[in-house]
């Protein structure tokens, strides 16, 4: 993690650099405004993140506290009093006095029911009128992890996982090395056509993928591709504009005196790019990794396409949704598999966020 | 769009002997993307304008033939190609201010140089943008739920009655996807704020020192710095929120429920080619909406010579 932070030279860094010097130091006096403001964005913070929050409690909740009206909003079971070999819920029960007692209920009856007191067992029941349909029960907090392991198993996640990981990582090589090549041909030789062949390449970006799409899935229909990895991992391996921009844009930070030197000393294109630029580019080629990585991941048009109807091939997000089919009367169920399938690109990013969000500032900004 | 533009001698031929053979080089290392684009973006896209004079259909083995304009006509007295290209303009116009103005406002927020801890808090408002869409479809719909998710849980508990049912009601369904969108708005958040920590402080200064306020260091610098970053996140938008349709696709399995409101345009494109493997009218659906989006595209170019404004064009 550390080492990951650290990137030694080029725009990573000098763009970080310039960042600090435009945030106007703070001043004396200052603080209640922003204690105000940080305030203020925390608030904002919550109410943003609310639904990760909802889908967190819900991914541990039992399917009766979910069926149950004005059950808590946090994982919880009803309380349960033992009396006489048998388990009776405990409910807050108004009393007459304008009190409110939590007793456990042993007899429902329409109009009246009889309870007993947990405290004090031994005693006479006490009587209550009204309806025991009225009352709320008493819960308790208690998480049902158990959601995770079913889900673990209904959906098949191992499967799903190593389809998952896989797609991504062979696609992802298939970005480095195809971008990396491309992008040193764009930064590094001159060749008529170039500045023609880069704005077409950007071009690429703010074309909508309908336009393609229809071509390219026929033929993959036609050579039997559809239902197989194939168009998932092939085009990967033909560079993509976001990625090979993003390089290139490193790589033109990188002083040429460098290559030269390499060139002297006979070092051919090849050469001078896996042992001069390479070495000095990791922090984009880390960059695009986790870009790609969490991309691939989080996939859902591709797999969809190519994958449907092949429930052993698909990825981590298809399953998500096939299961959602099948299990959509179980909340809990879904929220859990919706968890599983969000844990690692996060974690991915939380690892990476440094390069994740410079990468970000340089397609967006010099564009 | 900075272009390398490495500075030419004048009147000497450009590739020599030696400039030849570098040249050379230069094609065998972008020879992946030429390869690529070629063909998943230049022959598709001919092949898309292609399909359109055809019946190609993978549904069923008919003889291929060429149809004239026959998939226009269709399209022309399509009531559904207008009443899906009216959805997606009509939730355009609620997405987009949102997509465009939404990131600024947080990044001019943690931009401000008074929120402790504002690292943490780009991470975590940009946390979202990593989360795998259909698993953000899931989160939401719970969210939205009418009567167990928390937004009217929140509405009733401020003393709404009867809180909207939000994705099940054909009236409250675009702003429940827009909503859904919030989530999106990492990657224009940390683009804005990289364009706020590259506008230079001495202009603050300087507008400071003739008695400028904060709203009019806003409308006068701020803003006309930040337009060529506004005017990016602008077209990209465009070009997303036209091709909209994952988000229901999954929320309603593509049935265009509540009431055929969210048959967006592209699940009605995506129902033809993929559902009806229509790959013919499908094409001819995905020229239309190509040419809507290069028209809104160039409209938008063409106005931002009147509004954007680069410095010096240099960097």
């Amino acid at each position: 993690m550390t080492a990951l932070s650290i990137p030694r030279r080029g725009i990573l860094r000098r763009r970080g650099r310039a960042a600090e010097g435009s945030r106007p130091p703070r001043q004396r006096g200052d603080s209640g405004r922003s204690f105000l403001i940080t305030l203020i964005a925390v608030l904002i913070l919550a109410a943003f993140l609310s639904p990760m929050l909802r889908s967190l409690a819900y991914s541990v909740k039992s399917l009766d506290q979910i069926t149950q009206a004005h059950s808590p909003l946090y994982p919880a079971d009803p309380v349960m009093f033992s009396f006489g070999g048998e388990d009776l819920p405990i409910m807050n029960v108004p009393m007459p006095d304008g009190s409110t007692r939590q007793l456990a209920l042993l007899e429902p009856l329409r109009r009246q029911s009889t309870f007993v007191d947990p405290a004090a067992p031994d005693a006479a029941p006490i009587v209550w009128e009204g309806s025991w349909r009225t009352l709320e029960p008493v819960w308790q907090f208690a998480p049902h992890f158990e959601n995770f392991a079913a889900v673990w198993d209904l959906i098949d996640y191992p499967r799903l996982l190593f389809n998952t990981v896989f797609i991504a990582v062979v696609s992802t090589i298939g970005t480095l090395v195809s971008c990396t090549l491309v992008a040193y041909g764009f930064a590094r030789f001159r060749f008529p056509g170039r500045g023609l062949l880069f704005t077409l390449l950007i071009a690429t970006i703010f074309l909508p993928a309908a336009v393609t799409i229809i071509p390219t899935y026929t033929v993959f229909q036609r050579i039997g591709w559809v239902g197989t990895w194939l168009p998932l991992l092939v085009p990967a391996f033909f560079a993509n504009a976001y990625d090979v921009f993003l390089m290139r844009q490193y790589f033109m930070t990188i002083p040429t005196e460098m290559d030269e030197a390499a060139a002297i000393d006979g070092a051919g294109p090849f050469r001078t790019l896996i042992s001069v630029l390479i070495p000095q580019a990791w922090p984009v080629i880390v960059a695009v990794a986790v870009f790609h990585l969490v991309y691939s991941w989080n996939d859902f048009f591709g797999p969809l396409l190519y994958t449907a109807g092949r429930p052993e091939i698909q990825t981590v997000a298809l399953g998500l949704q096939r299961f959602n089919g099948i299990y959509y009367r179980e909340p809990g169920y879904i929220q859990a598999g919706t968890l599983m399938t969000l844990v690692i690109p996060v974690i991915a990013f939380l690892l990476t966020q440094r390069f994740f969000t410079r990468g970000i500032v340089i397609t967006g900004v010099d564009k | 769009m900075a272009n390398p533009s490495v500075a030419r001698p004048p009147r000497q031929p450009r590739f020599s002997g030696l400039g030849w053979r570098r040249a050379r080089w230069g094609y065998v290392f972008i020879a992946p993307w030429l390869i690529g684009f070629a063909a998943f973006t230049a022959i598709p896209m001919i092949a898309t304008l292609a399909f359109s004079f055809t019946n190609i259909n993978l549904a069923q083995a008919q003889p291929l033939a060429f149809v004239g304009l026959k998939n226009y006509e269709k399209l022309i007295n399509d009531q559904q190609v207008w009443d899906s290209l009216v959805i997606t303009l009509k939730f355009a116009a609620l997405a987009l201010p949102i997509a465009v103005i939404l990131p600024l406002l947080v990044a001019l927020l943690l931009h401000s140089r008074h929120l402790y801890g504002s690292s943490a808090f780009r991470v975590l408002f940009f946390l979202p943008y990593v989360v795998p869409f259909v698993a953000a479809v899931f989160i939401w719909g719970g969210m939205l739920n009418p009567s167990t998710g928390w937004i009217n849980l929140a509405l009733q508990a401020v003393g709404v009655e009867n809180p909207p049912a939000w994705l099940e009601d054909p009236s409250w369904v675009y702003p429940g996807l827009a909503l859904i969108g919030v989530w999106g708005i990492g990657a224009g958040m940390i683009v804005y704020l990289a364009g706020l920590k590259g506008i230079p402080t001495d202009l603050y200064e300087a507008a400071r020192i003739d008695g400028a306020g904060a709203w009019a260091s806003l409308r006068h610098i701020t803003i006309p710095m930040l337009t060529p970053v506004i005017f990016f996140t602008m077209v990209l938008s465009v070009v997303e929120v036209m091709q909209y349709f994952l988000v229901p696709l999954v929320l309603q399995d593509g049935t265009g429920e509540p009431g055929g409101s969210t048959m967006f345009y592209n699940l009605y494109l995506y129902k033809n080619f993929f559902t009806f493997q229509n790959m013919s009218y499908g094409a001819t659906l995905a020229w239309l909406l190509f040419a809507i989006t290069l028209a809104i595209t160039l409209v938008l170019f063409g106005t931002a010579r009147r509004w954007v404004y680069y410095a010096g064009e240099a960097r």
